[in-house]
């Protein structure tokens, strides 16, 4: 398996390599130097000079891709891609155009906040998720079954936006039960953390219970299901203790696909909640045309797809023994 | 279950607590403001910053020489840390001294003497830490040193000095560093004896201390990550400035090139304010920068607040400057301010708020219900919603709704210093251009967009139309007969300004060689629109633009670009009609007529007249009223060179918008400022008042919670049965 990993975190450095090429090409198709700077530096009583000086500033007065103005080696060192993306490739992030500030120490700070949302959403949502799944199976083909999966669809065609509004609505204005939004630290996190984490498990429960729903269908009309029950055992034990074990793989695509990205935050969630995390963070970059952050940013998802894509195809060999990586 | 339910209920109301409540605890009842921001500040160096978000921050912090009064209007200049508004002394190009009124072009030297006040402190702060021998503690830190710093407040020692006439001149020389990028240096160069060649030399310095890394380096150098490590010094008394003396401690001067009397209205702005020296050595360490703590994050000042904690993606907070200089609430002269009681206050010092919290609401439907819950003491009001908080009289009036008047909230309006308008680019082959047919087209197209309209629909009525570029509290507006435009709109004594009729459109339309909407080949005319407008409201407003030219039977055509792509058109002069906007710096006529000032053209000169307009005779009318003191015949030339827009009408003139705020009753002394911005120390809270009724608005609700419980109970029992049945059932 050792063999397996290497060779799969080599096979990531092309693409890495191609994930910050095509980043770097498509920022700058949408995006000049002239229009960050212009972004930037505000739009009253900037000259040419100003901008020329700001480029200069940050490294953005070289060529795109070939320096023909410089000789040897130089050529393809002084210009903006190989200058803006060796660094990046050793993590060394720099600092942001807009501000200055230095972007590792940002990321590190950001992180906690989209984590302190992130991961009890996940944990809670699982487990409810998969909970209430079991039961629609389980409830197959009475009006349980039937109703769960029109409430189910209700909730899947509802934009998220909406659940947050509606949460914030009811839960903290009508019943004031939770601030409405904001975030802190230490003890004091709790109370803002609660009314996303019910948000964000109610908005993906219905397509989540969906989803999980049609794997244990698929489970329990299988022969050794059939034959569980034939030796008697009560039907909870046969979803709970059999259907579940081997219901497992498609669920752990599903699930430990999604782990890395809880580090990338999610931009409405934060938006709504004026939480501090990585999803703002982003989305703050794309609006000012910060490419220093953004480009940091999808390095950093690119890299967190691929442990992602490693994980799930690890997690397979957990939980089913017939399967090897080689 | 019912019972527990309500026995939580009970438990908690008598306790009275509150769950939803967003702030610390220990916070209840402090003589503490609550306010938001809705976007990470970018620069607080009072060098770099020029956005009305961070000068909510900076202007409580840094104080320049010169500020305005906070009641009266129109807007009037007085001192800060000057002792008193400072009055230039013209010179001639042989030297001798020329009386005040000398016109402009006699005026080779503009001398500003201003004298601060002696005794004045700056805050608390490491940068001016000194240990037993007298130097600085935390001029050289080590990484040891280092170690739990991670905001100001993390340093062990504090100091503080005198503020002296030499900060505001450092301050002044900074402006220069290329490094700053101060936005308004190409301004100031205009004007500052000597400014361009100093800002030149300090460029020289940079770029010969570039190249000299460059060349020692080699290939691989990469100049971003080496000024990161090791950051270039500039020494910024290196070079000779003319511009600015140190006369002696308490005095210096700023000297111009010409008169350029509204200098004034910069010295009351932050750019303007003391750098001490210290501050910038104190931070232009890289241990400090690698901690994102920079002078950009975190300023020095002499002002009534110090920053306390900054953490811009969530709060900012400020705390009173416990060495903030003697400054008295001021009196009135004007009747209205003593009925709103704002006058209350006079003679007491400032300030009287102990810290203000500033949150992070990106959105604006949690900052408007964590404002009604009496969790912010202002709010603005977004169009969703307006009809919640706004009605309006029978005449007219707005004021605020049943629910907010019940929880004793009040409307203050205010006419922003700020103009709207559509921009025609006079360098178009089919509305640009200065002949007859052309001036009647462009007036037609005026006619046509009814503003008025316009304002009702999509500002719910926050606006005024406007008749030039001058908006309403500036010298020159005038909104009776002589200040109409009299080329839209007819004047009568009992209805005021009245929009002439689409006929009358029609008729210029025609007389420009467009007779129905169609030119003398009969090929019809299309007037493309240029614009990066998104979101939902776009497409209303351009179906309403499109409607209004229909009605004259132009055809508009919407080029929808993003931001990038539509700035390049605007600045290339590459488009025929687009919506634009100027806030104002300062309260002066000119710093809105120089919008359509020839030599300002932006396809020509990238300057802020993005129509390209120019009109000599307004150009030499311009280049005579910029100077002028506000007197009878300045009025008369504004007059003229309104009159010469309003009939080439380079402009479609728009609106000029009207800010509605709302505000808890427990916050006194509010009036709305357009200029000032270091308001924050004239503002009084009671602190009581909003806790009450913070208790009052915020009880818990628990009864559908338990019935909601309930409920799943209820439904789950037929599910228990089935269950129960299945199990035990035999096998079919």
């Amino acid at each position: 398996m050792l063999a397996y990993i290497i060779r799969r975190c080599l096979y990531a450095i092309p693409i890495i390599i191609g994930v910050n090429l095509i980043t770097f090409l498509l920022f700058f198709v949408w995006s000049s130097p002239d229009n960050m700077a212009r972004t930037i530096l505000g739009e009253k009583n900037i000259t040419q000079e100003d901008i020329d000086n700001w480029k200069r500033d940050h490294g953005y007065h070289l060529p795109l891709f070939m320096n023909f103005r410089e000789s040897g080696l130089a050529v393809f060192t002084q210009t903006i891609f190989f200058q803006k993306s060796v660094g990046l490739m050793f993590f060394n992030f720099g600092r942001s155009d807009r501000n200055n500030i230095d972007i590792s120490r940002e990321i590190r700070r950001r992180i906690w906040p989209s984590l302190a949302i992130a991961i009890p959403t996940f944990i809670i949502a699982l487990l409810v998720d998969i909970t209430f799944a079991m039961l629609v199976a389980y409830y197959r083909a009475t009006y349980v079954d039937f109703w769960g999966v029109v409430v189910c669809v209700t909730m899947m065609s509802i934009s998220m936006l909406f659940y947050i509004i509606g949460g914030q609505w009811l839960f903290g204005k009508m019943l004031r039960l939770f601030p409405i939004s904001g975030y802190d630290t230490g003890t004091n996190m709790f109370k803002f953390v609660i009314l996303p984490v019910v948000i964000g498990v109610i908005g993906g429960v219905g397509m989540a219970v969906r989803f999980y729903r049609t794997i244990f269908l698929e489970e329990v009309n299988k022969d050794y299901v059939r034959t569980a029950r034939a030796k008697g055992l009560g039907e909870g034990k046969v979803l709970f203790k059999h259907a579940l074990k081997n219901a497992m793989i498609p669920i752990l695509t599903n699930v430990v696909m999604t782990i890395p990205f809880l580090v990338m935050g999610s931009l409405l969630m934060e938006n709504f909640f004026a939480i501090p995390g990585l999803g703002s963070f982003t989305i703050d970059a794309i609006y000012a045309q910060d490419f220093a952050i953004v480009r940091c940013m999808v390095y950093i998802g690119a890299i967190l797809y691929i442990v992602g894509l490693l994980l799930t195809d690890i997690s397979y060999t957990l939980v089913d023994p017939r399967i090897r990586l080689e | 279950m019912r019972h527990f339910i309500l026995l939580i209920s009970a438990s908690l109301i008598l306790c009275g607590c509150i769950l939803n409540n967003p702030y610390p605890s220990e916070q209840r009842g402090k003589n503490i403001y609550y306010s938001t921001f809705d976007e990470e500040p970018k620069h607080l160096d009072p060098a770099q910053s020029y956005s009305s978000d961070e000068y909510r921050l900076i202007c409580q912090i840094y104080e320049p020489p010169l500020q305005y009064h906070y009641l009266k209007r129109p807007y009037e200049l007085i001192p800060l840390t000057a002792q008193e508004v400072p009055t230039p002394k013209y010179f001639g190009a042989d030297g001798n001294a020329l009386p005040k009124e000398s016109p402009a072009e006699q005026v080779a030297r503009a001398v500003y003497e201003i004298q601060i006040q002696p005794g004045i402190l700056y805050q608390e702060h490491p940068c001016f830490a000194k240990d037993d021998k007298g130097d600085f503690l935390y001029h050289r830190l080590s990484s040891e040193e280092m170690r739990d710093i991670y905001q100001i407040r993390d340093f062990k020692y504090t100091g503080t000095r005198e503020l002296s006439a030499a900060d505001y001149v450092y301050q002044i020389k900074r402006l220069a560093d290329p490094r700053l990028h101060c936005p308004i240096l190409s301004t100031l160069e205009k004007y500052i004896l000597g400014m361009e060649e100093y800002a030149t030399a300090l460029n020289h310095d940079l770029e010969a201390e570039r190249k000299k890394r460059r060349e020692s380096a080699g290939a691989t150098y990469n100049q971003e990550l080496d000024e990161q490590r090791n950051p270039i010094s500039l020494d910024l008394d290196a070079h000779p400035f003319g511009g600015v003396e140190l006369v002696n401690r308490y005095t210096y001067r700023i000297i111009l090139k010409e008169k350029y009397p509204q200098i004034l209205y910069w010295l009351a702005m932050p750019f303007f304010s003391p750098m001490p020296k210290e501050a910038v050595i104190f931070y232009e360490q890289g241990a400090l920068k690698n901690r994102n703590i920079t002078l950009d994050r975190f300023p020095v000042g002499t002002g009534a607040y110090r920053l306390d904690i900054i953490d811009p993606h969530k709060e900012i907070v400020l705390k009173r400057n416990e060495h903030f200089h003697s400054e008295l609430y001021p009196s009135s002269s004007e009747s209205e301010d003593g009925k709103l009681g704002l006058l209350s206050d006079t003679g007491k010092h400032l300030p009287f708020i102990d810290m203000a919290v500033y949150k992070l609401e990106k959105e604006f439907i949690p900052r408007w219900n964590k404002f009604l819950q009496g969790y912010y003491d202002v709010s603005s009001i977004s169009s969703d919603t307006f009809d919640q908080a706004i009605q309006f009289t029978d005449q007219g009036d707005p004021q605020v709704s049943e629910v907010l008047h019940g929880k004793n909230i009040r409307l203050l309006t205010n006419v922003e210093t700020a103009t709207y308008y559509l921009a025609f680019n006079m360098l178009d082959d089919v509305v640009g251009g200065y002949t007859e047919e052309k001036r009647k087209l462009r007036q037609a197209i005026s006619i046509a967009m009814d503003y008025e309209e316009y304002i009702e629909i999509f500002t719910n009525g926050r606006g005024i139309p406007s008749y030039s570029p001058v908006p309403p509290g500036i010298f020159g507006y005038e909104d009776e007969e002589s200040g109409i435009n009299p080329y839209v709109y007819n004047f009568s004594k009992e209805h005021g300004a009245l929009r002439k009729s689409l006929d009358e459109a029609k008729r210029l339309l025609a007389e420009a060689g467009y007779a129905g909407g169609k030119d003398r080949n009969g090929k019809p005319l299309t007037i493309y629109f240029d614009n990066a407008w998104v979101g939902a409201g776009a497409t209303a407003r351009l179906s309403w633009m499109r409607k209004k030219l229909e009605a004259i039977g132009i055809t508009m055509k919407n080029r929808t670009t993003d931001y990038n792509r539509f700035r390049d058109k605007v600045r290339n002069g590459n488009f025929q009609l687009l919506s634009w906007g100027w806030l104002a710096d300062y309260p002066d006529p000119e710093n809105f007529l120089f919008l359509l000032y020839g030599p300002n053209s932006q396809a020509e000169y990238d300057g802020e007249n993005v129509a390209n307009y120019k009109n000599p005779q307004y150009d030499r009318l311009f280049e005579q009223m910029r100077s002028m003191e506000n007197n009878p015949q300045r009025l008369a030339i504004i007059r003229e060179m309104k009159h010469i827009l309003q009939r080439d009408a380079p402009w479609v003139f728009t609106y000029h918008p009207v800010s509605f705020g709302l505000y808890h009753h427990w916050v006194k002394n509010a009036k709305p400022s357009n200029m000032a911005n270091n308001t924050l120390k004239y503002l009084r809270v009671n602190g009581g008042q909003r806790e009450n009724n913070r208790q009052e608005w915020n009880r818990p609700v628990l009864w559908p919670i338990g019935i909601a419980v309930a409920l799943l109970f209820v439904f789950a029992i037929p599910a228990t049965i089935t269950i129960w049945r299945r199990e035990r059932g035999k096998a079919k």
